[in-house]
């Protein structure tokens, strides 16, 4: 590689929002278009050249590639690179970023010139977080995201913005500052905050425990898990739509990002005594939060808890430490971000035209939007996880992962895609079937650039299910050498505890098999 | 020994006799030319002191000890003094064409500004009690009076009273500590202190020592000594305030990691616990407090008594590494104080000054780029990164951890997020609330600290080597 495609990818959005800054004055039309433009053009690109990365991946190796490392803080270098776990996630965040421009495309009006300038840092920040090779390159990334997403909830968002945006930065940052000591401990105990020397450096047990138990704090809070998840509903129903967007699909799998670059590989030992947790968390998520989402008087609400119980079914994945299950972690994230994206551009869509977002206000679109009708179909469909879409096969993964290692969380989290059918379906039913609202008389169907929007979406959505095998091709091997090093850590562990005498009873009572 | 070798010797501190002679100097033109030269005069202060900070980096380095021990020159006082006159003529620049406007123009400000300058540059330099105790005078005398200086104003001196009568009372106590160690170690040299503690101290000196921490914590308005703050911020002129904020307090927390990291190694965990606690009250206070305040100047006195129990972290770990944190600490915070101040003294309606946060509502649309601005400089008082002050924290945090205060790292963090509230909560009023009438025109110089210390503020991470390298530099000097 003689061109830092990786940085390029990063700060390309950085360089388009110092442009628009550069080039617009005012708010004029003209502004505005320009800033639209400039925009849309940076996201394209950036996406264009985050597909040579795809074309160039070696996905037989689990090494990180296209790295770059240059000297930065004394601590602490600039140490990018991504590998088979992180790439699906920047290719996710660079597709849908062109996608969430065109939605806010008539939908902001006021202040587009900083709006624009709000997504296109706030890219750069995501991209690097998924691509950084340094924990505190890795921090930085992961925090700053938290500053134009304040202001896009804040300035752009609904009635109660200023509530949720701030609900939604300080919630985020008291998870991370915990995560911040840990990072600081670790460097300490390891001399480098460098992650791949990190992959490989064994801390001692009590650390691994503080340390994991802090990394937990940020990334269930970012994730959101089940009781950390409050701050969800709120950002999500105030956020503009494009805003929802990538708080859905790309800001929540941070949290997943975390818990597969960091606590599983760097403390496995940690991970392993922590597991009945993660798994109680998330099957309390599966069940409870599909349960609150039956009772939503509000649609972004109602897609926000379902985020929340998807994400269970995520961590549930993950903690289940075997190829299945991370592997079906990792392709649920993926296809979530496009889902539960594409459902808040449904969402906003019919809020666009007619300005609420209340379920009981809609009835019967299917007589005026039939073509709307057919593409909230698919993604509701994909939602509750039918054979043929994305949904499915992270769900059916993550459960089957699952179910090697504890039958009774796979027994329960099954309650969940139940539960999921009933609430998704129920609110299809009532949005577009049913007699048509007086009030809904005059709405028209999709237009050009909302089929456009949608199109890629729709096709991702049926083709990832039909084929998953891109995506989980890409992230096999990384699975495969993450857990061959956790396997390794947890086998010396068990092997030390199965000589004393107590082991046997503690072996039962955590299911969770390691003889694989 | 010839007179020659005596002047040779001076050389180490010509900073400061330069200092001197230009602001006597500087007394006279001004006696002699009036009131209607003042203004000029106050402009050739700060070159003055730009002159002062050249001679400082200029003059050879290394270590010079002169006056028989009790005053040195290193790399930690080099560093310390070039950003405390960074900060003492970023103030001077703010306040020029505010004295015009407010009508306060006199050429005594500035040389007051310069005598307490010199009283700082001395006390940085310190290294026994006497020389401490003089610095540490020569810089207050003077900062009572500029308190003051708006002689019709009650607020104004009332705050100038309230400093003076409490900076009194903290310097007694410090004497009264100063007296006692000298007692019990039969020494006032930090080195001969040192030598007398290296097996432990006796209660007597343990008293000592508390009373000189007094009297820091007094001066650097740290927790349970922070109580003139609030009131002498939002008294005092602005530019003084923003004066209070950045100069007196790098020369506080200098002599403050001085004294206790050269005179007293022996007996770390004794002071350990007492700075220990200050930090942690600072940063506890600081936060709570500043959330329910209406006006600007008196929530940056809680922001800065916060901001110093973040810079006393780094001191409480006690090791280089967290000397260095303090530097990079102060370093950093002073450029987040005058882009601060510059925005709230470009807070003029109609010509008059107006001091109130919901003053600031909707600036964003009004006033784009100087929202901008001082929003990223709230954001990083708030420690969020990338800015500057995510690595000002994290620095003084990475010390701690290492030298084992968990409990003070967890509640110093946990802090920070709460002090965050109050920073996005003017954030929010600038950006989400709707625009009150705009703010005059900002004048040049106002743009120009602003504009300098945000974008520093801003692009930080992507350079910090230089700022960190003389950091260490500085730190290691030390130990």
């Amino acid at each position: 590689m003689n061109w830092p495609v990786l940085s390029v990818v990063t700060f390309l959005p950085l360089l388009g929002a110092l442009l628009i800054m550069l080039m617009t004055r005012g708010n004029s039309p003209l502004a505005k278009g320009t800033a639209r433009w400039v925009a849309m053009w940076t996201t394209l690109v950036t996406f264009a050249i985050s597909l040579v990365m795809v074309q160039k991946f070696d996905a037989s190796s689990a090494e990180f590639q296209f790295a770059e490392k240059h000297d930065w803080l004394g601590v602490a270098s600039y140490h990018m690179g991504v590998d088979g776990i992180s790439l699906p996630f920047v290719i996710l965040t660079t597709a849908l970023m062109p996608i969430c421009i065109l939605a806010s495309w008539t939908s902001i009006q006021k202040r587009v010139k900083e709006y624009m300038i709000a997504f296109l840092v706030l890219e750069t920040l995501m991209i690097g977080t998924f691509s950084a090779l340094d924990l505190v390159l890795f921090y930085l990334f992961f925090e700053g995201g938290l500053i134009p997403m304040f202001l896009i909830i804040g300035v752009w968002g609904g009635q109660r913005r200023v509530y949720a945006s701030f609900k939604f930065f300080l919630y985020t940052l008291a998870g991370s500052v915990l995560m911040l000591l840990a990072i600081m401990a670790m460097y300490w105990q390891a001399g480098t905050t460098d992650i791949p020397t990190l992959l490989r450096y064994n801390f001692p047990a009590g650390l691994q425990t503080w340390a994991w138990l802090a990394f937990f704090a940020s990334f269930a809070v970012k994730m959101p898990m089940w009781p950390v998840h409050t701050w969800l509903p709120d950002a999500h129903v105030e956020a503009p739509t494009a805003g929802s967007v990538i708080l859905a699909a790309i800001l929540l799998k941070m949290g997943g990002y975390g818990f597969l670059r960091f606590s599983l590989p760097m403390f496995p030992l940690a991970s392993h005594d922590f597991t009945p947790l993660v798994y109680t968390m998330s099957v309390v998520a599966i069940i409870y939060t599909s349960l609150v989402a039956l009772m939503q008087e509000d649609v972004k609400k109602l897609i926000a808890y379902s985020s929340v119980a998807h994400m269970g079914f995520v961590t549930m994945g993950i903690f289940a430490a075997n190829q299945q299950g991370i592997a079906g972690a990792v392709f649920q994230m993926i296809s979530h971000g496009i889902v539960s994206g594409a459902l808040f551009l449904c969402v906003g869509v019919v809020y666009d035209r007619m300005h609420t977002r209340e379920i009981a206000f809609y009835g019967g679109l299917v007589t005026r939007m039939p073509l709307y009708a057919m593409i909230f179909l698919v993604f509701t469909l994909a939602n509750v996880g039918l054979p043929g879409t994305s949904g499915f096969v992270g769900e059916f993964l993550s459960l089957i992962g699952t179910f090697k290692t504890s039958v009774p969380v796979a027994s329960l989290a099954t309650i969940g895609v139940i539960l999921s059918a009933a609430y998704a379906l129920w609110l299809y039913r009532k949005m577009i079937f049913g007699t048509l609202k007086p009030a809904l008389e005059g709405i028209k169907d999709i237009g050009l650039r909302e089929a456009v929007i949608f199109a890629p979406l729709v096709i991702l959505t049926i083709l990832f299910g039909v084929a998953p095998k891109p995506v989980l091709d890409m992230s096999a091997t990384s699975i495969a050498q993450l857990l061959d090093g956790y396997n390794k850590a947890i086998g010396v562990k068990t092997a030390a505890t199965q000589s004393a005498p107590a082991s046997g009873l503690e072996a039962r009572i955590i299911p969770v098999s390691v003889a694989r | 020994m010839n007179p020659m070798t005596d002047l040779q010797s001076l050389i180490p501190i010509l900073p400061e006799l330069a200092l001197a002679c230009g602001a006597m100097l500087l007394l006279m033109v001004g006696a002699y030319a009036g009131e209607g030269a003042s203004r000029f005069i106050n402009g050739l202060c700060i070159f003055l002191l730009i002159a002062v900070g050249a001679c400082v980096v200029m003059l050879p380095g290394g270590r010079a000890v002169l006056f028989g021990g009790s005053f040195v020159v290193d790399d930690f006082a080099r560093f310390l003094k070039l950003l405390m006159l960074t900060g003492s003529a970023g103030t001077l620049i703010l306040s020029l064409d505010y004295l015009t406007s407010e009508k306060l123009q006199k050429f005594e400000f500035g040389v007051l500004v310069l005598l307490a300058t010199l009283g700082m540059m001395l006390l940085i330099s310190a290294s026994d009690l006497i020389a401490l105790y003089l610095g540490l005078e020569l810089m207050s005398l003077p900062l009572y009076v500029i308190a003051a200086s708006n002689r019709d104003n009650a607020r104004s001196t009332e705050a100038g009273l309230k400093y003076f009568v409490l900076g009194a009372l903290s310097s007694g106590m410090l004497l009264y500590g100063a007296s006692l160690i000298y007692g019990f170690t039969g020494t006032v040299n930090f080195t001969g202190i040192a030598a007398a503690t290296k097996s432990g101290a006796s209660l007597g000196l343990i008293f000592g020592l508390v009373f000189l921490f007094a009297g820091f914590c007094f001066k650097v308005s740290a927790v349970p000594f922070h109580m003139w703050t609030p009131d002498v911020y939002e008294g005092a002129p602005t530019p003084v305030t923003a004066f209070f904020a950045a100069a007196p307090k790098v020369a506080g927390i200098a002599i403050f990691v001085r004294a206790t990291v050269v005179a007293f190694p022996g007996i770390t965990h004794s002071w350990q616990q007492i700075v220990v606690f200050v930090a942690l009250a600072s940063m506890v206070l600081g936060a709570f407090a500043a959330i329910g305040q209406k006006n600007i100047k008196r929530l940056m006195a809680y922001s800065s008594i916060g901001h110093m129990g973040f810079a006393l972290v780094g001191l409480a770990a006690g090791t280089a590494e967290g000397v260095q944190g303090v530097l990079v600490y102060m370093s950093i915070y002073v450029g987040m104080t005058l882009g601060t101040f510059a925005c709230i003294l470009a807070m003029r309606r109609d010509g008059l000054l107006v001091e109130n946060i919901s003053d600031l509502s909707g600036l964003a649309r009004t006033k784009p780029a100087m929202a901008f601005f001082l929003a990223m400089l709230l954001f990083s008082l708030a420690g969020i990164p990338p800015l500057a002050g995510f690595f000002a924290k994290f620095y003084v945090f990475l010390a701690a951890i290492k030298a084992g205060l968990y409990v003070l790292a967890v509640v110093g963090v946990l802090a920070s997020v709460i002090g965050a509230y109050y920073y996005l909560t003017i954030v929010k009023i600038m950006y989400f609330d709707e625009p009150a009438k705009p703010f005059d025109v900002m004048p040049g110089l106002l743009k120009l600290v602003l504009g300098v210390a945000g974008i520093l503020n801003i692009v930080f991470f992507v350079y910090p080597a230089p700022l960190l390298g003389a950091a260490t530099v500085a730190a290691k000097s030390l130990f």
